[in-house]
């Protein structure tokens, strides 16, 4: 068990260095300068202009200027925006945790109600009530979230008056509530469709026979044995799930107005502010990473048969 | 079903005939396509989202038919927020028109086309270029599988939405070309991965065995036996990411880093609708139900496609 944490964690700094190194790549490979931008329309010395990007490091090779932001994020720096001065760590603490508690909120709401959902339809497969989560399940994934996400403003916001349309900076709880479900809509779908199919299959099973001859009781059997045995692939989903929630936040996040990641990446990418947008973006991998690290150690714990050398 | 087994019989008497290979593998991809082909035809599913299908594609190909509005003429003085009429059957006042006083009807026709080509570029594109390297990966093995695999991996860690906005916003001129190849080169990996593994279990099987022992070059044997057989779940895969990708783009349209006008798309319509929420939802409503209407007709596709193909999953 030990031995294979320590692969998988070895396994993940190529992927982290890669990842990181793409959007680095895609930052500063593509056209755009963030000193220039500085003075907007007007006409600056160009001799200025390179003089502060020597300050800033931003005349050196892309490998090398990588190789300075990779010791820098090491040393727990993640530099420093060019047109405030504030350092990226005191934006990503401001904007992080917002995004994070709704991608989570999201994922809450994804797990529960929908494997709660998944089982109900999946007890009775092939019955009006499992026809009907398959319909909405398909209009879930059909309708994209930002209009789902209108929808739910209109209606609750603008018709019923149930809550605001926009989210306040504190971001409460409370206020979160309709663009998580809106977030987590997709991802609903998925899990509750996974967990059916996963439920009416392992129904058929043989294990599944014998805990009804033994006369388990009813909550026991669907609890403990079935339930145990249908999350594997539902868990396998839901490891892949929370990075994708936070990156798809960002949508989500327009439309209610939310101060999180979304907000934050875009206005670092409107003045090109190369050391933001990486930033946000590896945090988003490394829990991305995190996850799926953590879906397969859960493995083990839902199957014993699975081993790990 | 006799023919199926007739020509699985051809198949295992093939080699010691020495009939030339490819005759045997055309008749056994032929019995799979034909026994799915046999198999969709009675789907409802397959039946309802092919129809629509070939509806919203001559809707793209041919918005003339529908309308003789011109979606680019704004008659602001007479039609500002102009409510829909929704007696009136392809009228050019049958959704109403949006704040330019443009018809929303002639819009939504005209603007299939830009939504519907960005998906199915990038559709193909992501097939070819995820096929071709998970079908590496999955063959080849050893180092090549370690780097084309890891490659994969970074790709897929990198957030989809957020990754295409930095593309994106460095383009001045969104042309239609920057947005398909945005999407295609984030895109790829979940095909790839799909490809990799059918390759891995494909690649075991006897007439592949049968085909290296025969001296077949690696490229026939890539692309005559391997590829038509590991095919199926990317196809799947494929049309239900086509569904995907139309949602893609009105998404990123909606954050203002899609398509932009004067390009006529249904992300574009929603994103200038949103300002409009309030008191003329309808602006915004009727191209996002075209939108979902497309989405979920490919989706469907794509479950009937899998049911057919993939009997297991039933």
């Amino acid at each position: 068990m030990g031995r294979y944490v320590a692969r998988r964690l070895l396994q993940m700094i190529p992927v982290f260095l890669g990842s990181t190194m793409l959007v680095f790549a895609m930052m500063y490979a593509l056209p755009g300068d963030p000193v220039r931008a500085l003075a907007g329309e007007q006409t600056v010395d160009p001799t200025q202009i390179a003089a502060m990007k020597k300050d800033l490091g931003l005349d050196l090779p892309l490998w090398h200027q990588y190789w300075n932001y990779l010791t820098g994020l090491f040393q727990g720096d993640f530099g420093t925006q060019i047109a405030s001065g504030r350092p990226v760590a005191d934006i990503i603490s401001e904007s992080f945790p917002v995004t994070v508690r709704l991608a989570l909120f999201a994922f809450i709401f994804t797990v529960v109600v929908g494997i709660s959902m998944g089982v109900f339809a999946g007890l009775k497969a092939d019955t009006l009530r499992d026809r009907g989560l398959l319909v909405l399940t398909l209009l879930l994934i059909s309708v994209p979230s930002f209009v789902l996400g209108f929808l739910g403003q209109y209606f609750f916001a603008f018709q019923l008056g149930w809550v605001q349309p926009n989210v306040s900076l504190e971001a409460n709880f409370s206020e979160l509530v309709l663009p998580a479900v809106v977030l987590g809509s997709l991802s609903l779908a998925y899990v509750a469709r996974l967990t059916r199919t996963s439920v009416a299959e392992n129904l058929r099973s043989d294990y599944m026979r014998t805990a009804v001859a033994k006369g388990l009781p009813r909550r026991r059997i669907i609890g403990v044995h079935l339930m145990r045995n249908s999350m594997i692939p539902v868990v396998t989903f839901l490891g892949t799930d929370l990075g994708s929630l936070l990156g798809g936040a960002v949508i989500t996040e327009g439309i209610f107005n939310v101060k999180g990641v979304g907000s934050a990446v875009f206005d670092a990418l409107r003045h090109r502010e190369g050391a933001t947008v990486v930033g946000i973006v590896t945090l988003i991998v490394v829990v991305y990473l995190a996850a799926s690290l953590i879906v397969d150690l859960l493995y083990a714990v839902l199957d014993p048969r699975i081993r790990y050398a | 079903m006799p023919e199926t087994l007739k020509e699985n019989t051809a198949d295992a008497s093939a080699p010691t005939a020495a009939v030339p290979a490819p005759a045997v593998e055309v008749g056994k991809a032929r019995s799979l396509w034909s026994d799915a082909w046999h198999d969709l035809r009675r789907s409802p599913l397959f039946v309802v989202s092919a129809i629509l299908i070939v509806f919203l594609l001559v809707i793209a190909i041919f918005p003339g038919l529908f309308t003789g509005a011109d979606p680019r003429y704004a008659d602001l003085a007479h039609h500002y927020l102009q409510k829909p009429k929704w007696g009136n059957f392809f009228q050019e006042d049958w959704f109403g028109y949006d704040i330019q006083g443009r018809s929303i009807y002639a819009r939504v026709i005209y603007g299939a086309r830009a939504s519907i080509t960005v998906a199915i570029v990038v559709t193909a594109l992501v097939t070819v270029l995820g096929t071709v390297v998970g079908m590496l990966a999955g063959y080849f093995g050893g180092w090549i599988d370690t780097i084309l695999s890891r490659v994969t991996d970074i790709f897929f860690g990198v957030p989809f939405i957020l990754g295409a906005m930095v593309v994106l916003t460095s383009f001045e001129e969104r042309h239609i070309w920057v947005v398909i190849l945005a999407l295609a080169f984030l895109g790829w990996t979940q095909i790839a991965r799909v490809a990799r593994g059918s390759v891995l279990t494909i690649k075991q099987a006897d007439y592949v065995m049968a085909a290296k022992a025969l001296g077949a070059s690696t490229s026939r044997i890539l692309l005559r036996h391997i590829l038509p057989n590991a095919i199926a779940p990317v196809i799947v895969v494929a049309t239900i990411a086509l569904g995907g990708y139309i949602s893609a783009e009105a998404s990123l349209s909606f954050l203002g880093i899609g398509l932009a006008e004067p390009t006529v798309s249904w992300g574009v319509d929603i994103s200038s609708g949103q300002e409009q929420l309030r008191n003329a939802p309808f602006v915004l409503i009727i191209p996002s139900v075209m939108v979902s209407i497309t989405v979920l007709a490919f989706i469907m596709l794509g479950d009937a496609v899998r049911n057919a193909l993939d009997p297991k999953l039933r």
